[in-house]
């Protein structure tokens, strides 16, 4: 099996490769639009800002390449936003994978970014498998998705808000899986064992 | 619910931890990367790496170590240390730190967090204040407290977090090496004037002074160093100790 990690203008590609060395598993990183449609498995990582994200991936085509993908694909984070149909972060057209909008959290009692651990819960997802609800995960985020049919985690910061996404073969997460510890190298795990 | 932080510092010299480090079974005592593993198994919830030697000639030290801790560790780190420019930065955050800490530069140079931020978002720049509390007022002071300012910490706090940093490690001079507790007064000025995280950090010398400084001084986080190698108190059961006192923690 080998994963594809989307080779982009985000942060966090090294700690996801990290990850997925510590896991086994057989991966690269690559933004070749054949090498990304041939992988078992697809990864979007992403810690950045989400128009410049869009703005680099369009450049290149790569938003017309990760539409078309068929095998699983798990967006992290930004990854995740992006996948949703557009993000108020600087009022940005996003690929429209997940129909929902992306917003800026309103958090009268609360610190913005959210930053630290927090726990999810109403899983229902083979990604979640041997996850307890109530399981800590580590978020950093500004911006947030809101509930809908797609949510498959459920947190809480101010509002209840969707922890992660799924519609068909696009898994996403708002968290940080690989900075998640064991919790989040088992739910990495599940990923690759979809 | 997002819960309150613990975070051990590790100081690094050479690329070794410096502080005196009480710990055993660790093969390599000095071995920045096996006491982080070690952290991380016993539930801390980050990690805070302060290099201080820090010259042009040992970033490269750093820059490899940063890449042996993110192998190893599943937990997110933020680094500094004499942090100057954007490249010091990326290049910290491209061998897998999640964030980086800026200090006596960003007083200097006063676009750095705002270049940070913009090159690298906001969420990875951590603003470090070194303060201390002179003929009534809290001083910002350089080059690990050796140089004062006119600065104040809440003005520069509040400067700081409006040029772009994503979160405030406040260190009370007063406090730090007491073991007399936190400084709650300036924490809890400072967390409650500015929208992004404080880690407060100082004088922790029981598990009492972590509640304090959740409850009264409003802190986000809490880093301490030598108590954790020193195990005068350990990471689990000083997160039993905040959750029977109503302190939400990740255990």
């Amino acid at each position: 099996m080998t994963v594809a990690v989307l080779k982009y203008n985000a942060g966090n590609v090294c700690s996801v490769r990290f990850a997925l060395e510590r896991l086994g598993a057989n991966f690269i990183v690559t933004d070749n639009a054949e090498e990304l449609s041939a992988a078992d498995k697809v990864i979007i990582p992403g810690v950045g800002e989400a128009s410049s994200a869009m703005a680099y991936l369009q450049e290149r085509q790569l938003d017309v390449v990760i539409k078309k993908l068929c095998q699983p694909v798990l967006g992290i984070c930004l990854g995740m936003q992006l996948m949703c149909d557009f993000s108020e972060e600087n009022n940005t057209k996003c690929l429209g994978i997940f129909n929902q909008h992306v917003k800026l959290f309103q958090n009268p009692t609360g610190k913005v970014p959210q930053i630290g651990w927090n726990n999810i819960g109403n899983l229902r997802s083979p990604l979640f498998h041997n996850i307890s609800d109530n399981d800590f995960v580590y978020f950093v985020h500004s911006y947030y998705a809101e509930l809908s049919e797609n949510t498959i985690a459920v947190t809480n910061y101010g509002c209840n808000y969707s922890a992660a996404l799924w519609r068909d073969n696009f898994y996403a997460m708002q968290f940080h899986p690989e900075k998640s510890g064991q919790v989040g190298q088992r739910i990495l795990n599940n990923f690759l064992n979809l | 619910m997002l819960t309150k932080r613990i975070i051990p510092c590790l100081d690094i010299k050479d690329g070794q931890t410096v502080k005196g480090i009480n710990f055993e079974g660790l093969r390599t005592v000095g071995d920045p990367v096996e006491l982080a593993y070690l952290y991380a198994q016993q539930g801390a919830d980050e990690l805070v790496f302060l290099d201080i030697t820090a010259t042009h000639e040992q970033r490269k030290t750093l820059v490899e170590l940063v890449r042996r801790i993110a192998q190893k560790i599943n937990i997110p780190f933020t680094v500094g240390g004499g942090i100057g420019n954007v490249d010091d930065v990326k290049a910290l955050l491209q061998n897998g730190a999640d964030k980086i800490s800026v200090n006596s530069a960003a007083v200097r140079n006063r676009h750095l967090i705002e270049d940070i931020a913009r090159q690298c978002g906001s969420q990875c720049v951590v603003l470090a204040i070194d303060t201390k509390f002179e003929d009534g007022n809290w001083y910002v002071y350089l080059n690990g407290g050796r140089i004062k300012t006119d600065l104040l910490a809440l003005d520069w706090a509040q400067q700081g977090v409006a040029a772009g940093a994503g979160e405030i490690l406040l260190t009370s001079m007063n406090n730090d090496g007491t073991k007399q507790g936190f400084a709650l007064d300036i924490t809890k000025a400072i967390s409650e004037s500015v929208h992004v995280p404080v880690i407060a950090s100082g004088g922790a010398g029981t598990m009492q002074h972590f509640v304090d400084v959740f409850e009264k001084g409003k802190a986000d986080a809490a880093l301490a160093a030598s108590i954790f190698h020193y195990r005068e108190i350990e990471i689990p059961i000083l997160k039993r100790y905040l959750a029977q006192n109503g302190i939400n923690v990740r255990i």
